[in-house]
């Protein structure tokens, strides 16, 4: 249950980190105010995510002792999330793709027989409702706009379309929890997340690479991309630099 | 390509049931849509609002300060419009 | 729109004479305190004032989202990092905001954004310092904030009714940012000695330019007379300073800290703290471009900009093919 709580953790932590970073740099100063918003959400959904696992672990770690203290290889964040931000349109492709899953991931979660996950997921459903349909609409605007915006966005999915693989992969961690009354059906969810992605792609004029390459994976074993120790360490840095202190 | 502005949309929000809607500010977007979401991202961070209308600035029709006279000053000079006109006998409660 | 009644009398002094019964007409509207709508009658030095003011606010807001923004991906837990990127956030919406209300003045914020970047337009002249430590997100929120509320809650009463809304909404949510940079600095005094000696060294970056904040002194503010008699501005520079150092220093005492000045000494009898001479030089570099971050801050706004640009006319093709096939359709 620990490892579970913590993969669904890191994987908001470390994309709403990422949004975060687009804070004063948006194409638009409404963009600003949105990005930070969606960077807001996955931060606090993170925040409750890891301060449940460390009340499940039951070592006294809270939410921020796991965000600041745990190392790389401890981190179990999905690959895609930690990429570095790239253009805007690399965001939104990865925004969208992620939201596809999360708000599927959340609706089978809102359901599951742990009244305090159920709870975070009914709450998040709807962040992430809401965030689907702000990236969904970017693909469109992006995909369907002008020569360069599609060559862009459609470069950003090529490269982007590795990683989601591994969002959807199912393993003894899902078979532990499964026992607690928490099942993610992972083939049926890939299932309508393709056709939902298919879905807004249409729109966008945008096609899924044709051969993308084998799927890249390993963040839920703690085998990351070289960008991830970048972006824990200037995370990190502070909490570190002063062990025991509150802020 | 010129980099042309995106056009002016003026927000109004209802923050609870029941209640009017009110001017809240103006957002620029390509379209309804985005206009949509912008508003809500600007304008109800902080649970403002319930509703939103986000309007075309352009579209909207606004009385000149020059009709300010003709427009509004009639309507202030007659009481028998308010219930404050009317007198109601001692010790009666009329509504 | 309704057409203007017909004019009655035509031709140059005519015009001029208008204009002088349209300005006395204006000021007494501005003497009775009335405020003054987007459509109204106004001098053209006073809609002009106004741009210039409320586009300098709105580019301090917008440039006063990158010291913060500094220091988001560093943030040392996740309950401060949510309240600062909250925070920078808020910023943005403040610019957008006063911007909006620029807007009614019949200027155009594209405009605007473009007189930022090519450096002919001003902004605070604090947001040109460097951000060295966390603790300066503390002392920004109490010191930066805290100076600039006490500007904006005058602002609110200004004459312009655009400008006047969007100052009270600025200030319902300025209220949580000098209380969460408050938090920040009381927490960091009491905290280990190195949290306690940063938090010192920040107060001590961070002091003199929160005073300039307020701009020149009333004798040297060239501006300050037309925007007073307009009612723009209801208190003077050198006022609000005053009321700011009055307001702060018994908070800094309350944390255990010390500003910068040795000649500061409170005046039993007109009860204010009197502080030590401003170094109007520094000042005057920073507003002239020579402060320690003014290029920085452009070209990080330029940036934004410029990466912005293939975005933004992306949607406008989109919205462009959009509306074309509906046209089509119908």
């Amino acid at each position: 249950m620990f490892e579970f709580l913590v993969r669904l953790g890191d994987d908001r932590l470390v994309i709403g980190h990422r949004m975060a970073e687009w804070c004063g740099h948006g194409p638009i100063l409404e963009e600003d105010i949105a990005l930070a918003n969606i960077a807001l959400d996955y931060t606090g959904q993170a925040s409750a995510l890891l301060a449940l696992a460390g009340d499940m672990e039951g070592k006294g770690r809270s939410d921020d002792a796991l965000a600041y203290f745990r190392d790389e290889t401890q981190f179990r964040n999905a690959l895609i999330t930690e990429l570095p931000i790239g253009d805007f349109g690399f965001t939104i492709v990865r925004q969208f793709l992620f939201d596809c899953h999360s708000v599927l991931l959340w609706e089978a979660l809102a359901a599951c027989g742990h009244a305090t996950l159920a709870g975070i997921a009914a709450k998040a459903i709807k962040e992430d409702t809401y965030h689907l349909r702000h990236s969904s609409e970017w693909m469109r605007k992006l995909g369907d706009g002008t020569a360069e915006s599609h060559a862009r966005v459609q470069a950003s999915l090529d490269t982007l379309w590795r990683y989601t693989g591994e969002l959807f992969e199912h393993d003894a961690v899902d078979d532990a929890v499964a026992a607690l009354g928490i099942v993610v059906p992972h083939d049926t969810r890939a299932a309508r997340w393709r056709s939902l992605v298919d879905g807004v792609l249409r729109e966008a004029t945008l096609v899924v690479p044709a051969s993308p390459g084998p799927m890249v994976t390993g963040g839920r074993r703690g085998r990351h991309t070289e960008h991830l120790g970048h972006m824990l360490a200037e995370m990190q840095i502070v909490a570190r630099s002063h062990p025991g202190a509150s802020w | 390509m010129t980099d042309s502005q995106w056009p002016l949309w003026e927000v109004f929000t209802q923050g609870d049931h029941g209640e009017p809607f009110e001017h809240a500010g103006s957002v620029h977007a390509v379209d309804g849509e985005q206009a949509m979401q912008n508003a809500r991202d600007v304008y109800a961070r902080r649970g403002e609002a319930i509703h939103l209308w986000v309007v075309p600035a352009a579209a909207i029709v606004a009385s000149a300060p020059s009709d300010a006279g003709p427009f509004f000053d009639p309507g202030n000079d007659k009481p028998y419009r308010h219930p404050q006109f009317y007198k109601a006998p001692k010790g009666v409660k009329v509504f | 729109m309704m057409p203007n009644p017909p004019e009655l009398a035509s031709g140059a002094s005519a015009e001029a004479a208008r204009d002088v019964a349209r300005e006395a007409a204006f000021d007494a509207r501005i003497a009775a305190g009335e405020s003054i709508e987007p459509k109204d009658w106004m001098p053209e030095r006073y809609r002009k004032q106004l741009i210039r003011m409320m586009s300098q606010h709105a580019h301090s807001e917008v440039v006063g989202m990158l010291p913060e923004g500094n220091w988001i991906t560093r943030a040392p837990s996740l309950r401060r990092k949510m309240s600062l990127i909250a925070k920078v956030q808020d910023e943005g919406g403040h610019g957008l905001y006063i911007y909006c209300g620029t807007e009614t003045l019949g200027v155009d914020r594209h405009d605007l954004v473009e007189q930022l970047l090519n450096g002919t337009a001003k902004y605070s002249s604090i947001f040109n310092y460097p951000t060295l430590s966390w603790a300066d997100m503390g002392v920004i929120g109490w010191l930066v904030d805290g100076a600039a509320i006490v500007n904006q809650t005058i602002l609110a009463k200004t004459s312009y009714g655009p400008y006047a809304r969007a100052m009270i909404r600025i200030c319902k949510e300025e209220n949580f940012h000098k209380r969460q940079g408050y938090e920040i600095v009381a927490t960091l005094a009491k905290g280990t000695p190195a949290q306690r000696a940063m938090v010192q060294d920040s107060v001590n970056r961070f002091w003199w330019p929160s005073l300039m904040m307020f701009g020149p002194s009333d004798t040297n503010s060239p501006n300050s007379g037309e925007l007073r008699r307009w009612k723009v501005k209801r208190k003077t520079n050198d006022e609000l300073r005053q009321r700011f150092v009055n307001l702060t220093i018994p908070q800094v005492q309350a944390v255990g800290l010390t500003v910068p000045d040795p000649d500061l000494a409170y005046n039993a009898t007109t009860e204010d703290w009197e502080f030590g001479a401003i170094d109007w030089a520094e000042f005057n570099e920073v507003v002239r471009g020579n402060g320690p971050c003014n290029r920085e801050r452009i070209a990080a706004r330029r940036a934004a900009h410029d990466n912005g640009q293939w975005v933004r006319a992306a949607a406008t093709a989109h919205a462009e093919k959009q509306a074309q096939n509906k046209t089509e359709a119908a």
